[in-house]
């Protein structure tokens, strides 16, 4: 193309273009031809008639912004506006380059994110605050008697029958404009009555995926942790979380960025469909096929990445982990048994706890794997010897090498490194050990996944007087990989199909043949001894959605460290689920945290918040006893899954919010009152049983939440698992759970049963967003909020290594503000109300332990005592949860919140366990941003506006500001005795400011933050500083974990990777079996991540409802659709115990017989008419689901098995479920 | 020789996703108005599907696109006497619903409903009526496979091959064919407009509808086979793919390119010689249509071809830009791109490379090793796509360029599979496609590291 195409690129300025026009015009300045045989006219000149496409195009100005929406994208747009008026959206192409010889992230996009500037002006919009019309007339007339706005509030909230009169006309119209002030005014007094007469731990702000717009999160967040109410997780609420990754790493998730892709030789899509949700990404694939890479599917439907795959494996639905064994046994086989692969076993060894002893226990005769051996067991009495494990050099002796988790808190600093000062582990004591017995192993693999065992031979030693193997024969075994000489019940080969472990035993499970099994098993291993291990996994919600994720994802982590592929570039697990990726993480944690301010903040895991607070616990008859297997000792028998949270509270393991069973303002009043310690009082007073968990009775009014704050999510049209109960019991609004509450005898014992089930905990539910979703349908006050092409913030991504922004292309438009505004607005409300009803407060704040401190060596062995049960005292911060007197001065939280506090200076800033001072930083700020005058704040650097936040951000974490990085690599080179500091050393004077990423993305530099080397422009792959720089990870051998040691873990069978079918929901639930019956049939429901939105956004824009089908609609197979009689485009409904889904038919024979998709998040305000069920309006996606505890994500205090936000946590998962689908009368009512 | 220059595009079918981002800003930046709710001058359609509008492949029913009559090359819709008897009631206009009745929501519900018994909802609305409507059918109907086991049996393309092709699941294939005006050499919707309105730009080829001069006849719109003049029922004209002439008078690439993030379009020049056109569309055999094509495009290196051109006025940057067009490459150097329904016989402009995926899958099933780059080529003939369905839409049903395309890349991947591992390549796979190992990198440079100076 010409030149001046190129020279185009960077927006040509206005003299440019104009000599454009006019050259370009000159060429048609010719005159007119017809051609001979007068088949065509060429005319010339009188162009006039093409003015107007002319005029279109024409602009004032563009501005680049990127879109919110936790879809990983973080694309850079450019957003052209016209007269003021923001007209549309096209990518820009200017990012950092990859390098000469591979693709570069330009353009970066998708159709949804094209359709965004629809929205600004749309009739969807939230132009003014809204407020529900009859909470309002009540407050007005409660104004009319109360001059104070805090008694309005109360006197309405205490009124039962005005409380539940507002509470029913939720969700149900009748909303009314309210101004500004007014709204601000009742939001604030319903916060002061709440933190008064509740406490303050009766308050949640609910804002997830920081990392799309960090300062819009940050302010929300800095707000409630100011008040001290708590910030609800959202990654592991949403399923995103991998809690493998926690599990195996000791990591939240590390994860390639997408221009890595490129450096796979191999490349697995499992249960990731990247075309349609990594859009932007899927190029990577496309072109690295043309270097030679590999691309093979896993996906039980024909998804639109199978388009490109050269094979594709179509396992049925949930079976993932039987196909994954089946390949590791495959693995397992050839290449460590029957053949050594050298390069695999000297991975193994340095960076994986296989060589570790694991001390076998007798179980009913036999034995059963235990727990790690450590050097407290070889006799060893120095500080952390418990947290010490011990494997065996090449001569059999006993080593305790450097790294593990001992080594990292203990004093007893440079020894926190995987350097194996030239021991060689033992990965096998076959065949040099003549001693085998008998294990004792799990099995889940009965259609209704009930727990069964096998009996496998595993060599032994005797060891400090424990009998002990290693964690790689204890493997073999449970992938039933025979070896000669060993005892008990093995496959007799790869095609024995009863046994677990072989590739028969997989196909029966999965219907994938055997041969193709081992085949790609062989291939992979292969290609990354070949390629030096660049074989990638991406894999997504489609294998991570389900209850037993955990397994699934270290059945795929087992493929990729048996083959040595983690902590390269081009290999490893690439689990893109969330935009969790907050590069800038220090920065924002600490402002998001006010950790500036004050330490701790409240940070509550969400699901368990949820479970508890929509009271999906009363319907809940899953037992962790149904989880359980032979070798289990019994102590999760007869647990119900509250049971096993208010243990988890109680042990200080998980945190629990609202923590006691009163005002926690009040409990420190009370302890001064009697002239006792705060901390003493409350452990006293809990061990006598006058003190209670409020989660041992959270039907009670006084432990409901009181107050919600949703914003930059649609927590009801979206993510809200259980949708139905969350209507009923949280709101006291119209839902249609469809089941009935638990029966007596199968009911929690530590959680109090109250005979009604409550309706309606909520006083407020404020909601701050653009356009109407359910939420705002559902909320008290609705503000509204700026757009993405209204204001300044920043964001980040997995998926690309740049910090970027969104930049304000136009003011808010009719009354938005940004959410920035909006709480400044709120905490001065607030501020000013406290004068009268809060001033100064003590609040005792209880949190878990958490991973990352100390906190986490707290209960040694993972053994569980319970001071309930007499086995301990409850000793806060090791067998009780950690007490922390807080002071907040009420009337000082606006205050604070604009301003960076004096703590970073005493302090610093802390991540992941390392810390670093910032002096020179917070005097940068100062001087940049300016300092407070006078008040709380005086003399502080000013936080007053986005733009100075987002620079706040930047100058304090590590990748922004390569000063900090060097500080925290500094820091952690005390304790890893290694050299890390020149991972840092061009890029110490790196710096990004605000300023910089609205000019273009801007690059990040490697950090102590993330695990990746990323210097002279290498592509990011997680844990390759780990690899390269024998950093530990953050675990218990500070190796990578195939084996978890925790009794809750050995009690559910899952101390190594097992395959568990889904959730057998006939067995658990009574729902009806799988397939036809009559004009009915039972399907597998799922809910995938669709094409046309991103969760709820976007599904609403008719461009995108154009593009799919107008509304709602489920893929059904053409088998499924005949044996009900629909065709396509007939309305049908699902129905389950947990409510009615409306929607149309798509039939496709893309989709396997006995599975629907609904795709997630398609929302009940557009185009969802009235059930013929219910007679109400449909519900959405997550109507039919309802949450499934897994009772091991609650442990807690043990290792990389600790709490920490978003890290830990029990998952929303929602795969498990099934419904009934049938075809509806085709006449609907809206 | 008369040159002149015209500007292409290629797509690479093989690397297409999907995704839609080339419709929505094309629709965002041109046609997000009243009278042109359902124009697309870029859409994307499913393969197997019956595309947009319905069936408009099938020129017996449409009767788009030109015809041999006696060796003579006469619009297909007949000549000039039964289009003007035609004007009042065209035969062959495709009606709404081939199209679909575009629509919206009652929006404002949400926020205005009053106090209620339920939830408030917005309800579809027909953007024509304003009355409330069913969603009964839209432009992406058949979106990856929706509703094929009804619909794709329609594929005038599946219809022809009868049951070679199954619609189960197995089988299942499909591939996206992003489709823009083709801006032919030889357009029959400029040969159809009575009022002289439609004209092709004699600097650049693009095809354009001057909008004083439209009349609103709409003959254009059945003219063109491959239905990309849209009627806007509001101001009476007809309305079209631009090529996004006012970026590109700035250097800038056409919307729908530059924003595609499969990254897999290129826009080049292409010299011709006009003077060939005419006899090139006249070939009787439509399989040598293609090959026809080809003849038309001249060498930009050719010192003959480059004084022509400067005589013809084709500026210097355009020769230059000839000389390193990717689409020159694509089409007449590597012959991985095809053209859409040569059959037409309106010789269009927007060429494809044909999608190579999923290969090894069906080879695997017959025991062979699928990274061999010998097995490759065979397993070509056992795609998951038929390659008889490639060939009916690229090259009025000639297998064998789409055969040697195909191979091409395929010879590509194997090469560069032993580059990237530090492996040696087996020589034998460029020259078994007909082509050097500095051709086949060169290739691997332009289709997968792409840069954004090379595409455009």
């Amino acid at each position: 193309m010409c030149a001046a195409f190129h020279r185009a690129r960077k927006r040509p300025s206005p003299g440019d273009l104009v000599a454009d026009l006019l050259l370009s015009g000159g060429r048609f300045l010719t005159s007119a031809e017809v051609s001979d045989d007068h088949r065509a006219a060429f005319h010339r000149g009188g162009r006039e008639g093409d003015s107007f496409y002319r005029d279109r195009w024409s602009h004032d100005k563009v501005v680049p912004s990127t879109h919110g929406v936790n879809c990983t994208g973080s694309c850079r747009w450019n957003v052209y506006v016209k007269d003021g008026i923001i007209t549309w959206e096209t990518q820009d192409v200017d990012y950092p380059s990859t390098g000469p010889d591979r693709p570069e992230y330009e353009p970066r996009g998708c159709p949804r994110g094209a359709s965004f500037s629809w929205y600004t002006y749309s009739p969807l919009r939230v132009r003014y605050p809204y407020a529900r019309g009859v909470l309002v007339e009540m407050y007005r007339e409660a104004r009319r008697v109360h001059d104070d706005p805090v008694a309005a509030w109360r006197s309405v909230v205490d009124d039962p029958l005005k409380r539940r009169a507002y509470q029913r006309a939720r969700g149900k119209g009748g909303l009314v404009r309210v101004s500004w002030d007014e709204a601000v005014e009742m939001v604030a007094a319903a916060h002061v009555h709440t933190i008064k007469h509740h406490g303050p731990d009766r308050i949640a702000g609910f804002s997830p995926i920081p990392a799309m717009s960090m300062v819009s999160h940050a302010v929300g967040s800095r707000f409630m942790a100011l008040i001290g109410a708590p910030m609800l997780s959202f990654y592991d609420w949403y399923a995103d979380l991998p809690p493998a990754s926690p599990q195996v790493f000791g990591d939240q998730t590390d994860v390639p960025e997408s221009a890595d892709w490129w450096d796979a030789a191999y490349l697995m899509l499992w249960g990731s469909n990247v075309p349609v949700t990594r859009t932007p990404d899927a190029h990577f694939m496309t072109e690295a096929r043309y270097r030679g890479q590999k691309v093979v599917v896993c996906s039980p439907d024909y998804s639109d990445a199978t388009k490109f795959a050269d094979e594709w494996l179509a396992p049925h639905p949930g079976t993932d982990a039987a196909l994954a064994i089946a390949m590791g046994h495959v693995v397992l086989r050839e290449f460590f048994v029957d053949a050594a692969t050298p390069s695999f076993a000297d991975y193994a060894r340095r960076f994986t706890d296989l060589p570790f002893l694991v001390a076998l226990e007798e179980r009913d005769g036999g034995w059963a794997p235990g727990k790690f051996l450590t050097a407290a067991d070889l006799g060893e009495t120095g500080p952390g010897a418990e947290w010490k494990t011990v494997l065996l050099d090449d001569r059999g002796r006993p080593v305790t090498p450097n790294g593990s988790l001992g080594f990292r808190w203990a004093d007893e600093p440079g020894r926190w490194n995987l350097d194996l000062d030239g021991v060689t582990p033992t990965l096998s004591l076959h065949p040099g050990s003549h001693e085998s017995v008998e294990v004792l192993l799990p099995r889940f693999d009965a259609p209704d996944g009930s727990g069964a065992a096998v009996v496998r031979g595993v060599p032994v030693r005797r060891v400090a007087g424990r009998t002990v193997t290693t964690v790689h024969d204890l493997l073999l075994a449970q992938y039933g990989v025979a070896r000669p000489g060993l005892p008990g019940r093995w496959p007799a080969g790869y095609d024995d199909e009863d046994e677990p472990g072989t590739p028969a035993w997989a196909q029966r499970l999965t219907g994938v043949p055997a041969d193709r099994i081992a085949r790609i098993a062989r291939e992979f291993a292969d290609t990354a001894i070949r390629s030096g291990g660049r074989c990638m996994i991406v894999m997504g919600a489609g294998t991570n959605h389900w209850f037993h994720s955990d397994l699934v994802y270290r059945s795929f982590l087992t493929l990729l460290l048996l083959t040595g592929c983690q902590g390269r570039n081009g290999g490893g697990w690439a689990h893109y689920v969330g935009q969790e990726k907050v590069r800038p993480l220090t920065g924002w944690s600490t402002l998001a945290g006010a950790l500036d301010w004050h330490r701790p903040p409240r940070q509550m895991i969400g699901t368990a918040y949820w479970y508890t607070h929509t009271d999906q616990w009363r319907y809940d008859r899953l037992t962790a006893g149904a989880l359980t297997w032979p070798g289990s000792k019994g102590r999760l028998a007869d647990r119900t899954v509250a049971d096993c949270l208010s243990q988890s509270a109680r042990l200080g393991w998980m945190p629990s919010y609202p923590t006691f069973d009163r005002n926690p303002l009040d409990l420190v009043d009370e302890a001064e009152a009697a002239g006792a310690d705060p901390v003493e009082h409350v452990v006293a007073g809990v061990r006598s049983g006058e003190v209670g968990f409020a989660c041992e009775d959270p039907d009670a009014p006084g432990n409901w939440p009181r107050v919600l704050t949703v914003w930059r999510a649609n927590l009801l049209g979206s993510s809200a698992k259980g949708n139905e109960y969350f209507l009923r019991h949280l709101l006291g609004a119209d839902g249609n759970p469809r089941a009935a509450e638990t029966p007596a005898h199968e009911r929690p014992r530590a959680v109090r049963w109250r005979q009604d089930a409550p309706e309606g905990k909520l006083d407020l539910l404020l909601a701050l967003d653009f356009r109407m979703t359910s939420t705002t349908l559902f909320a008290d006050v609705t503000l509204p909020a700026a757009t993405w092409y209204e204001k300044h913030d920043l964001s980040s991504t997995d998926m690309h290594p740049f910090v970027h922004s969104f930049n304000a292309a136009v003011d808010p438009p009719w009354q938005a503000r940004t959410d920035f505004d909006a709480f400044h607005a709120i905490a001065a409300k607030l501020s000013e109300l406290a004068v009268t009803h809060l001033g100064v407060r003590r609040d005792l704040v209880a949190t878990a332990m958490q991973h990352d401190t100390p906190g986490e060596t707290a209960q040694p062995g993972g053994v569980v005592r319970d001071w309930r049960d007499g086995e301990c005292d409850p000793v806060p911060g090791r067998t009780f949860p950690v007490l922390t007197v807080v002071e907040r001065d009420y009337t000082a939280i606006a205050a604070k919140l604009a301003a960076l506090g004096p703590l970073v200076d005493e302090l610093g800033v802390t991540a992941k366990g390392w810390t670093a001072r910032v002096a020179p930083e917070v005097a940068w700020l100062a001087e940049s941003n300016g300092v407070v005058a006078s008040g709380p704040a005086a003399g502080r650097p000013s936080l007053d506006t986005d733009r100075k936040a987002a620079d706040a951000v930047l100058a304090l974490s590590g990748t922004t500001n390569g000063r900090v990085a060097d500080e925290g690599f500094r820091w952690l080179e005390e304790r890893v005795g290694k050299p890390l500091r020149p991972l840092v050393e061009h890029d110490r004077a790196h710096r990004v400011t605000f300023a910089d990423t609205r000019s273009r993305p801007a690059s990040v530099v490697t950090s102590p933050e993330w695990s990746g080397d990323e210097s002279g422009g290498r592509r990011y792959s997680p844990f390759t500083i780990n690899v390269e720089r024998f950093k530990p990870w953050h675990t218990l051998t500070g190796r990578q974990h195939f084996f978890l040691d925790h009794d809750w873990v050995a009690e559910i069978g899952e101390q190594l990777p097992v395959y568990r079918p889904p959730l057998d929901l006939h067995r658990l639930f009574g729902e009806p079996r799988l397939g036809p019956n009559g004009p009915e049939v039972t399907v597998r429901y799922l809910t995938p991540h669709s094409k046309w939105s991103i969760h709820s956004e976007y599904q609403d824009n008719p461009i995108m409802q154009t593009l799919s089908r107008g509304g709602p609609a489920f893929w059904v197979s053409p088998a499924d659709a005949a044996a009900i009689g629909v065709s396509d485009n007939d309305w049908v409904e699902a129905v389950n115990r947990n409510g009615v889904v409306v929607g149309r038919a798509i039939v496709s024979h893309r989709m396997p017989t006995g599975t629907v998709f609904l795709y997630h998040a398609q929302e009940r305000t557009v185009n969802v008419p009235k059930s013929e069920t219910t007679g109400k309006r449909g519900g959405i996606h997550n109507s039919l689901t309802r949450l499934q505890i897994k009772p091991t994500h609650l442990i807690g205090g043990y290792a990389q098995l600790s709490f920490a936000l978003n890290y830990y946590g029990p998952t929303g998962n929602q795969r498990d479920e099934v419904t009934v689908l049938r075809r509806r009368g085709q006449e609907v009512r809206y | 020789m008369r040159v002149m220059a015209q500007l292409a595009m290629v797509m690479n079918l093989d690397k297409c996703i999907g995704c839609h981002t080339c419709s929505v800003t094309c629709k965002q930046t041109w046609t997000n108005r009243d009278g042109v709710e359902y124009a697309w001058f870029n859409n994307v359609e499913t393969k197997p599907g019956q595309g947009y509008p319905r069936r408009y492949e099938d020129q017996e029913r449409w009767r788009g696109g030109w015809e041999l009559r006696r060796g003579k090359l006469v619009p297909a819709a007949g000549g000039r006497l039964r289009r003007l008897a035609n004007l009042f009631a065209n035969p062959e206009m495709p009606a709404l619903e081939d199209y679909y009745e575009p629509w919206t929501y009652d929006y404002r519900t949400l926020t205005d409903a009053p106090l209620g018994d339920d939830t408030p909802v917005a309800r579809p609305v027909s953007a024509i009526t304003g009355e409330p409507t069913s969603v009964r059918w839209g432009p992406n109907w058949e979106d990856s496979l929706g509703g094929a086991p009804e619909h794709a049996r329609a594929d005038p393309m599946v219809q022809r091959l009868g049951q070679e092709i199954r619609l189960e699941f197995e089988q299942s294939f499909m591939f996206y064919l992003p489709r823009i005006c083709e801006h032919c050499l030889n357009p029959s919707c400029v040969a159809s407009c009575p009022s002289g309105a439609m004209y092709k730009r004699s600097e650049d080829g693009i095809v354009l509808v001057d909008q004083d001069r439209c009349r609103g006849w709409r003959m254009c719109v059945s003219g063109c086979p491959y239905k990309k003049v849209y009627f806007n029922h509001r101001t009476g004209k007809a309305e079209k793919c631009t090529f996004c002439y006012p970026r590109l008078e700035v250097g800038l690439p056409t919307v729908c390119a530059e924003t595609c993030v499969g990254r897999l379009r290129y826009i080049g020049v292409l010299l011709y010689d006009a003077d060939r056109v005419g006899e090139a569309a006249s070939e009787p055999d439509e399989q040598r249509l293609y090959q026809a094509q080809l003849g038309v495009f001249l060498d930009p290196h050719d010192p003959e071809v480059v004084r022509a051109a400067e005589r013809a006025g084709v500026p210097h940057d355009w020769i230059t830009a000839a000389q390193r067009s990717p689409v020159h490459s694509l089409i007449t150097r590597y012959r991985v791109a095809l053209p859409l329904h040569p059959e037409y016989r309106t010789m269009p402009m927007v060429w494809y490379i044909p999608p190579l995926s999923p290969v090894v899958d069906a080879l695997a099933g017959t025991g062979f090793d699928g990274e061999e780059a010998g097995n490759l080529f065979g397993a070509i003939d056992a795609l998951r796509i038929p390659l008889d369905y490639l060939a009916g839409m690229f090259t009025a049903g000639d297998p064998e360029p789409v055969r040697l395309a195909l191979r091409r890349l395929a010879a590509m991947r194997s090469h560069m599979r032993a580059v990237n591992l530090g492996e040696t390549p087996d020589p034998a796979a460029s020259t078994g496609v007909g082509m050097d190992v500095g051709s086949l990198e060169a290739m691997y440079r332009l289709l997968a590291v792409a840069k954004y100076e090379d595409r455009y």
